[in-house]
């Protein structure tokens, strides 16, 4: 396999014409972790799910390639099968279909018709995936993430990824919801499948995960765009004194995005007596 | 006013299957009466659904079917149709005529009876008379009375009390002649704190002209005793369907039905449980899938007449096409019925924007102390579940699929034994992918 590169250039994008995201740049190859943070509403969700191409989001401008292929242009589909892959932060319950049904169909459409994947080969492969992940295997036959905690759901979307083993992990705030133990398997999970075929993007709001998982580029996401970029010392710094010496730094009064003015009563005004 | 009603079968019809089958007279007087209560009959009260507008009125000719011996001697076109790892507890019902009955000896040496119903009608004169149109009575509408008079083969199982049988009983109902008489009727008696699983399977392996199959399930369950019936029906689309499964459930006795509605033509059901006896259970299970312009009408209901009676009945429906279904969920407690229980979901799923589905929960309820709860959603596939299972590589089509099918599965899945739900997955699996 060869080296990845993943390129985000100039992207906006907005959901119910309200503008999130106004411009991002990034630049990912093989091998290399970027962390995105920033606090809540500035636009680092909608990011992952532009890329992966979630159909409640427009995107206006700008371009994504993968590999020098153009995404904006596949299905979401495509998408995953060109090697994108998005760990989400709710993942989807769907009664019916067990996780291994699940996981079985998703390898068997990246590869050939009539080439599917031997039964005895997927079930050994998912046990031992499972395993390191301290799943108990009886997860398999569960309906996918059904009654799931929230926990086991962030296992099993790190289950997925192992199994499919993708060009470009994205990890959309993978460490909510997770107590240390289950943050610390969560992230041996991710680290073992550090390569350098492999690109990551780690959006969290904590810098938590990053003791975990080491970013070599941390960037801050404010008002849609990527305000400040940096190596890990950066991680460590929004850490011990937060976001308002960046905003302090760049004037930036309120840090979100696509956010409705709050209505403001207007003064001398009385509610109106019944 | 005064209509004289043109009834589809006749006394001489009557008469000649009598005769044929060489049934008791009592019988035969019992169907004579049916077909004069007929004739002053009116159809059930259908909701929202005009069944008097369908094809209602070819019964088909009566023809015996040449029993057969053994297993081995069942055409191959029926043998397909059995799948199954054992056969010893089998009975083939060929159009109009049961051609093949087999139970095993061990079963047989514990008292069950498991055979043709005309046979036991004699063999077994008084158990039958005794229970035969006890829980689906002859004059309660048109249907019934016509399906007293003109019921062609059918199956009795009776189970003394306190025998647990433990492997299920099969029935296979084949139609292969195309205007053949086709309307069974299955009498299910399980004496106190007996324990039994009933399995049949309807289908067509020819076409077929324009016909009725008005087929009845009633089910005697007494003090204490646990029935479990499952139904999967897969029947061509000029057979119009007329079914009236029921149950009456005496103290703490228990009955299960898990229904696969999948004809391919305009079918009208209802499936009825009535929760007589303190401490009685019923759970229903019912899925269906709808395709092309059939109609369908599917009925569950549970009728609380004992107190602390317990009843769960869930239906699932998905629908494409132009097809239409009308979902009907009835939990009914009387008066005295204290402490009842009675919970229903019905869930439909559209999959085109000319099917057409409605989920009526009605809740009937005569008494204070009871807990009664519905749930009933009409909708079509979750756009965020498709965006989940297509963000893994599965093809938008693949992912549709894989939604639908499981939204039937927890009903499939539940059906008790394994090659007949591998065989009602790939009915769903024909039946959505054609």
């Amino acid at each position: 396999m060869s080296k990845v590169q993943f390129t985000i250039d100039n992207l906006q994008a907005s959901i119910a014409n309200k503008e999130i995201l106004k411009g991002v740049n990034i630049t990912i190859n093989g091998g290399e972790v970027h962390a995105i943070m920033g606090p809540n509403g500035t636009g680092k969700s909608t990011l992952a799910s532009v890329i992966m191409g979630h159909p409640s989001y427009e995107v206006t401008g700008g371009a994504i390639q993968l590999d020098g292929e153009d995404v904006l242009d596949m299905e979401v589909d495509e998408r995953a099968r060109a090697g994108l892959f998005l760990a989400m932060q709710y993942p989807s319950e769907i009664t019916g279909v067990t996780n291994a049904d699940f996981l079985r169909s998703a390898l068997n459409a990246r590869r050939e018709e009539g080439n599917d994947i031997s039964l005895i080969k997927f079930i050994r492969q998912m046990e031992s995936k499972m395993k390191s992940l301290e799943m108990d295997p009886q997860f398999m036959h569960r309906y996918l993430n059904e009654g799931f905690s929230g926990g086991e759901k962030k296992r099993n979307e790190i289950l997925q990824m192992a199994m499919l083993e993708p060009r470009l992990c994205i990890l959309d705030e993978i460490d909510s919801g997770l107590d240390i133990d289950a943050l610390r398997i969560v992230s041996e999970g991710v680290n073992a499948m550090k390569s350098e075929d492999r690109g990551f993007l780690i959006i969290t709001h904590y810098q938590r995960l990053l003791n975990y998982i080491q970013p070599d580029f941390v960037h801050v996401m404010m008002q849609g765009r990527i305000v400040k970029s940096g190596g890990p010392e950066l991680a460590e710094r929004l850490e011990n004194e937060g976001y308002d010496w960046i905003k302090e730094e760049l004037g930036i009064v309120d840090e979100r995005v696509g956010v409705e003015e709050e209505f403001q009563v207007p003064m001398n005004t009385v509610a109106p007596k019944y | 006013m005064t209509t004289t009603t043109i009834l589809p079968v006749g006394a001489a019809y009557i008469e000649a299957v009598s005769a044929a089958t060489k049934e008791p007279a009592w019988l035969t007087n019992v169907r004579l009466e049916a077909l004069e209560l007929a004739g002053r009959l009116e159809l059930p009260k259908y909701e929202k659904t005009r069944v008097d507008k369908w094809n209602i009125s070819q019964y088909g000719q009566y023809n015996t079917e040449a029993a057969v011996a053994s297993f081995d001697q069942l055409p191959e076109s029926v043998k397909g149709l059995i799948k199954t790892e054992d056969a010893s507890n089998l009975i083939v019902q060929r159009n109009a005529s049961v051609v093949f009955s087999q139970l095993s000896e061990e079963l047989a040496q514990q008292g069950v009876i498991f055979k043709d119903l005309h046979v036991a009608a004699t063999e077994h004169a008084e158990l039958v008379q005794k229970h035969l149109f006890s829980v689906i009575k002859k004059d309660e509408n048109l249907v019934t009375a016509l399906h007293a008079a003109a019921f062609t083969g059918g199956i009795f199982l009776y189970v003394p009390k306190n025998v647990q049988v433990e492997v299920p009983l099969q029935a296979l109902f084949m139609h292969d002649q195309e205007d053949a008489a086709f309307s069974p009727h299955v009498l299910i008696v399980a004496e106190a704190n007996s324990s039994v699983t009933y399995v049949d399977h309807s289908a067509n392996t020819t076409s077929t002209s324009a016909i009725v199959r008005n087929i009845a399930i009633e089910v005697v369950v007494q003090a204490g005793a646990k029935v479990t019936v499952a139904s999967v029906n897969d029947l061509a689309a000029n057979v119009t369907e007329l079914t009236f499964r029921r149950a009456e459930v005496a103290q703490d006795g228990q009955v299960n039905w898990i229904i696969g509605e999948m004809n391919a033509g305009n079918s009208a059901t209802d499936t009825t449980s009535i929760l007589r006896g303190n401490g009685s259970e019923s759970d229903a299970k019912v899925i269906c899938v709808g395709s092309n312009d059939q109609k369908l009408s599917i009925t569950t209901q549970a009728i609380h007449w004992g107190k602390n009676t317990n009843s769960d009945m869930v239906t699932r429906a998905a629908m494409r096409d132009e097809a239409t279904a009308i979902i009907n969920g009835v939990t009914k407690i009387e008066k005295g019925a204290t402490y009842a229980n009675g919970e229903q979901t019905e869930r439909v799923l559209m999959l085109s924007p000319k099917a057409r589905g409605d989920a009526n929960p009605m809740l009937l309820i005569d008494e204070d102390e009871v807990k009664a709860g519905h749930a009933a959603s009409v909708g079509q596939v979750n756009e965020n579940q498709l965006y989940y299972l297509m963000s893994r590589g599965i093809s938008r089509e693949q992912a549709q699929k894989l939604i639908i099918y499981g939204f039937l599965a927890p009903i499939v899945t539940a059906i008790p034994i394994a090659a007949l739900e591998a065989q009602l997955s790939e009915v769903v699996e024909r039946k959505l992918g054609q």
